[in-house]
């Protein structure tokens, strides 16, 4: 395959010659089953051109970036600080300084709760999320609110499960310092009005924090277009390996906070009593880092282009999320979550099945090699708000086929049937 | 083994029953036991002296699994003594993590043994096993409470 960056996309890749990037979709189960892999919003597999991008930096310049001065360290350092570059370009930030390695989105959303809202937040404030937050965009926010003396207010769904514009009204207001939201919800798949949001925090003088977890895969994430403060991804759910994440933060803003974990790597000097701050990026980025990692997800990037680019992406999943949608619609004894407009779902679709609990369902798809997603998804205040305490998920990565969709429903007809329940 | 051996008839009748599903007039012990990770959540109420377990009830929700083994387990327990009781938890741990399946467990558990097949569902594990963790739970509690107070 060609190695040309995310600009120079010429050549749209079809499905197939994408599946045969993916070593690991050819493989079958020990009776033969073929993979049929729908849990992609908890991870996506990883194609070859990425293993063997991270095999060959360990293989042919493994050192530590920043410290050695012999070639290989050279190399390393190169090869890592550029990665810095490729993640800038991929979601426009304005400079490589702006990009900060974590090891994933939770890490990164920590990092903004622990280094801003520690300074910036005061007892009267008020922090916005919405219902449907991950735990990792939720959980360090009531954290940093009960030490800072701030509240934690949501918006909420209306029926179709969407935030209103006027919901965002109501409730950003000049107490607000942050709103941080979902790109795309990982249980209902859609977006909340984004730029409406921004618009609202922005009047107020709030701040935005983005979790890009779900959408990079799937939307063009450009923070300066989105017009956001933060930004927060990581590379697992984006064809990369795991232990890499993202922080996008504005450069007065990352130059203003307080640094987040510090020691080795992120100081420009240390006396007995004291330091000064590195600079951007190496300033939060504190000890030896996941270079393999970073290099792995600089690959995945130059990957997606060399295959059409994330929008095309989008395209292609968007005509396999539609027939996901269209075929789970049309079974009996199916609840759907979230919005009926298929085009308004990115990569999930969330659902459950008349009298058998998810984990039922996934154990049975499971003896189908059909990989899905049950339980709380890590959204438990999103599914109480719901009713429910459980659901399934079926989740969509570029390599998912009609075949997948086919296999995930013929398997799902017989769940009922096992249970005792009539179809 | 196939799908259909762990799903078996008799996991789809016992998760369905409700004939221990309800509470006690006069419970002895309330205990409640909980999945987090897949939240299954059951709470059993047991009536007992200090040596049998004169009736068993439970209350709650989840996957079949869950369901299906707390029913088998109060079918099990009902009317034992604490001691039976507690060796019937232990064959069952042992029949779920190792998945042994000797003539004595099958002579302890009976019908529990439908639940042998969950040794091959790590992931499922701990569905099986809520119940007579939370059973346990309850003699352990129980046997505090009974014991000499030492203040
Ligand atoms: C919307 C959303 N935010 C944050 C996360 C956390 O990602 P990670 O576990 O990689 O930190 C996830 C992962 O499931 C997610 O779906
Ligand atoms: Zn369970």
């Amino acid at each position: 395959m060609s190695t040309t960056s995310g600009s120079a996309a010429s050549h749209l890749a079809t499905r197939e010659e994408i599946i045969a990037e993916f070593g690991i979709l050819s493989q079958r189960s020990d009776e033969g089953k073929r993979l049929v892999y729908l849990d992609n919003g908890a991870t996506t597999q990883r194609p070859d051109y990425v293993i063997e991008a991270v095999s060959d930096f360990y293989r042919t310049m493994n050192a530590n970036p920043h410290r050695g001065i012999y070639t290989l360290a050279e190399k390393a350092t190169e090869a890592y600080d550029s990665a810095h570059g490729t993640v800038a370009r991929f979601i426009n930030a304005g400079d490589a300084g702006e990009v900060v390695f974590t090891r994933n989105a939770s890490e990164s959303l920590n990092l903004i709760a622990y280094s801003w809202g520690a300074a910036n937040l005061r007892p009267g404030d008020r922090i916005v999320i919405t219902i449907a937050e991950h735990h990792s965009n939720l959980v360090p926010w009531q954290q940093v609110a009960a030490r800072t003396g701030a509240t934690l207010s949501y918006l909420y769904l209306d029926a179709h499960g969407d935030v209103t514009d006027e919901e965002v009204d109501r409730v950003i207001d000049e107490h607000t310092k942050l709103v941080a939201v979902t790109h795309v919800s990982n249980v209902l798949g859609t977006t909340p009005p984004i730029a409406h949001i921004v618009e609202a925090a922005h009047g107020k003088g709030a701040l935005v924090v983005l979790d890009a977890a779900q959408s990079v895969p799937h939307l063009k994430v450009d923070v300066r277009a989105l017009d956001v403060d933060f930004a927060a991804f990581s590379g697992h759910k984006m064809y990369s390996p795991f232990g890499i994440g993202v922080l996008y933060g504005r450069r007065e803003l990352l130059e203003s906070m307080p640094p987040f974990l510090t020691g080795g790597d992120m100081i420009e000097e240390v006396t007995e009593q004291g330091a000064t701050w590195a600079e951007l990026p190496s300033k939060y980025e504190a000890g030896t880092q996941n270079a393999g990692g970073a290099v792995g997800l600089a690959a995945a990037i130059e990957w997606i282009g060399s295959m059409g680019g994330v929008e095309h992406f989008g395209d292609l999943e968007r005509e396999t999320m539609d027939y996901l949608y269209h075929a789970l619609s049309q079974m009996p004894h199916i609840t759907i979550y979230g919005d009926a407009d298929a085009a308004h779902r990115h990569g999930v679709v969330s659902f459950n099945v008349d009298d058998v609990h998810s984990h039922d369902i996934a154990s049975i798809l499971a003896a189908d090699n059909v990989c899905i997603r049950a339980g709380h998804h890590c959204a438990q205040p999103l599914l109480h708000y719901l009713g429910i305490s459980a659901c399934a998920r079926a989740s969509i990565a570029v390599y998912n086929t009609h075949e997948d969709v086919d296999d995930l429903i013929e398997s799902l007809s017989k769940t009922r049937g096992l249970l005792g329940y009539g179809n | 083994m196939g799908i259909e051996d762990i799903y078996t008839q008799i996991i789809a009748e016992k998760s369905r029953s409700i004939a221990n599903r309800h509470h006690l007039d006069a419970p002895t012990d309330v205990v409640a036991g909980k999945n987090p990770t897949c939240g299954d959540e059951i709470t059993l109420e047991i009536d007992r002296d200090s040596s049998t377990i004169k009736d068993i009830s439970f209350v709650g929700s989840g996957c079949a699994i869950s369901q299906a083994s707390t029913s088998m387990m109060i079918d099990l327990v009902r009317g034992k003594t604490i001691p039976e009781a507690r060796r019937a938890i232990e064959e069952f741990h042992a029949m779920i993590t190792e998945g042994e399946l000797t003539d004595e467990t099958m002579a302890t558990l009976q019908d529990a043994c439908a639940l042998s097949g969950v040794s091959h569902m790590p992931a499922r594990v701990k569905c099986a096993v809520l119940p007579w963790h939370t059973l346990a739970h309850a003699l352990d509690e129980a046997e505090g409470k009974n014991a000499p107070s030492t203040h």
